[in-house]
């Protein structure tokens, strides 16, 4: 389980968190929700360790992340697909997925598995991540977090600015990965696919969290997602 | 000397120049492209390369080429291991701030320089090259009767200079099957698209960033090491070398390791036939003066790539 107790965090002298608390569980898929600003990305930064955390804890199954550095929290097989994608461009599709297997030391099995989910990926391996398209380099980023064999996967808006066929392919990546156990935390701002996916949601708001419902009931009444986003 | 040969032998003595250059100028173009640290102590590196290449060389008293062996190989390593000392000591201290990491490496190299002067003294130290044997070099004609081979006075090499030309070659494709063909190349190149996913797949950032600015380092020392039985070894001898790279690195593109082979070449040969013909001072300003033009006309270099 992974769990994040009262975290705050700053961008230099600029403070982004004020306090935010959830709890992800494996085989669930907990969205984090909130409008533009609302410190998102940034806990997703912070339980990857990529931006330090001044006050609370992240744990992992009891293991505290906290202070870890990124490099290490990643070998915690802590997978994250950031927003925008963040492929290494320059580098080959077969490369980008290397530096995913060397994290956790994982072989050539991991990347048949990887690949076999990705079968175009295969076609493309030799391929700079930079010449991919949009939608191939969203697969070669969830590759590449899944090169880790994640227990937890972190995805930051991972449909974004992809064609539909795209988005439901991503989507029923994360639904897999749910149903192998994956302590899953989504950031997803489409509402279709938040109620189509969500087993938790968590409201940021101003960097804190506001409130925490269980998917059903964000079902049972959509309205809760348009009071709390303001859409 | 006809013209033609004299042009022949200066453009051998322009291989060598462009034979070291091309290895300094890697060492600082490595550091800038995976770390973006503008290394201005790189010429002290160098310098230091030179003075142990000497040192070595002179306590082991024996056979010039079993010093200049164990040189090869201890001042890279002494020098790389310094280099890192001091990237965990002082640039990682200060977050490779790009203004405050010039700063850093200018007060470093004053504490090489004057630590060499101190200890080392401000003689120039020769060190015998493990051979040196004179070739004399062929030049040809068509007269009356045809094409024909002849071996003018005074035009030849010396078998060290030419190893000097091949040993920076074979360095220089180590290097290149080092940053694509395995995984520390893999892990280098990946930190330098982006660091902070590097970070997030695992990747010791802090570790490698040591390991890129030690490499950088050992590569000017290799340099050093080489050219010291052709130049003697200063405590100033950096000066030189530290302007050419950076005139190499920015012709060739900040980062680009191809570029800046092909512009340590360009620049190298130029130096080494200017150098010949007219003087070298006259080099330098040429030098300096495509480095100006390259800035204004192309200011990201041959190779490097524009700002989006």
């Amino acid at each position: 389980m992974l769990e994040v107790q009262g975290i705050h965090a700053a961008y230099g002298r600029v403070r982004t968190l004020f306090g935010v608390s959830m709890t992800a569980k494996p085989g669930e898929i907990t969205c984090l929700l909130g409008r533009n600003g609302a410190g998102k990305t940034t806990t997703l930064r912070a339980i990857t360790g990529l931006l330090p955390v001044s006050e609370g804890t992240i744990t992992l199954d009891g293991d505290d992340l906290t202070r870890l550095p990124a490099h290490r929290i990643a070998q915690k097989r802590v997978g994250y697909i950031p927003q925008g994608r963040r492929l290494f461009a320059e580098l080959t599709v077969a490369e980008n997925i290397e530096v995913g297997l060397m994290a956790c030391g994982e072989g050539r099995e991991t990347r048949d598995w990887v690949l076999s989910i990705f079968p175009r990926l295969r076609e493309r391996l030799s391929q700079r991540a930079e010449t991919l398209s949009g939608g191939e380099q969203q697969m070669l980023a969830t590759a590449r977090a899944l090169c880790l064999r994640p227990r937890v996967l972190l995805l930051d808006e991972p449909t974004e600015g992809l064609q539909p066929s795209m988005i439901e392919e991503i989507r029923q990546v994360v639904l897999r990965m749910k149903a192998e156990g994956l302590i899953v935390v989504l950031v997803e701002q489409r509402m279709d696919a938040i109620l189509s996916m969500a087993d938790r949601a968590v409201f940021l708001d101003h960097g804190q969290s506001r409130e925490a419902f269980i998917g059903n009931a964000l079902r049972a009444d959509p309205s809760i997602l348009t009071r709390h986003l303001g859409v | 000397m006809e013209f033609g040969p004299h042009l022949m032998l200066a453009t051998l003595e322009g291989a060598v120049t462009a034979a070291i250059l091309a290895l300094t100028a890697m060492g600082l173009s490595v550091v800038f492209g995976v770390m973006r640290v503008v290394n201005v102590a790189h010429g002290e590196f160098y310098m230091l390369g030179a003075v142990i290449a000497w040192f070595v060389a002179s306590t082991l008293g024996a056979h010039p080429a079993v010093g200049f062996v164990a040189a090869l190989v201890i001042a890279p390593l002494l020098v790389g291991s310094l280099a890192a000392l001091a990237d965990v000591l002082i640039l990682q201290r200060i977050s490779y701030d790009p203004e405050r990491t010039i700063v850093a490496t200018i007060g470093l190299l004053y504490i090489i320089q004057q630590t060499t002067l101190m200890t080392f003294g401000p003689d120039a130290r020769p060190v015998e090259a493990p051979f040196n044997s004179r070739i004399a070099l062929p030049w040809f004609e068509f007269g009356d009767g045809g094409f024909a081979l002849y071996w003018p006075w005074g035009l030849s090499i010396t078998s060290y200079k030419l190893f000097v030309i091949a040993a920076a070659v074979v360095i220089l494709a180590a290097l290149w099957l080092l940053m694509t063909r395995t995984k520390a190349g893999l892990v280098m190149r990946a930190t330098q698209q982006d660091s902070a996913m590097a970070q997030a797949f695992g990747i010791p950032v802090a570790r490698v960033y040591a390991l890129v600015f030690g490499l950088g380092a050992a590569l000017a020392a290799m340099g050093a090491v080489l050219i010291v039985p052709i130049q003697q070894a200063h405590y100033l001898m950096g000066g030189d070398p530290l302007l050419l790279s950076f005139i190499v690195v920015i012709i060739g593109g900040l980062g680009s390791l191809p570029g800046t082979v092909i512009a340590a070449v360009l620049i190298g040969m130029s130096d080494g036939i200017i150098s010949v013909f007219f003087s070298p001072t006259l080099a330098k300003i040429l030098a300096t003066l495509a480095v100006a033009m390259v800035l204004v006309f192309r200011p990201q270099g041959l190779m490097g790539k524009s700002a989006a």
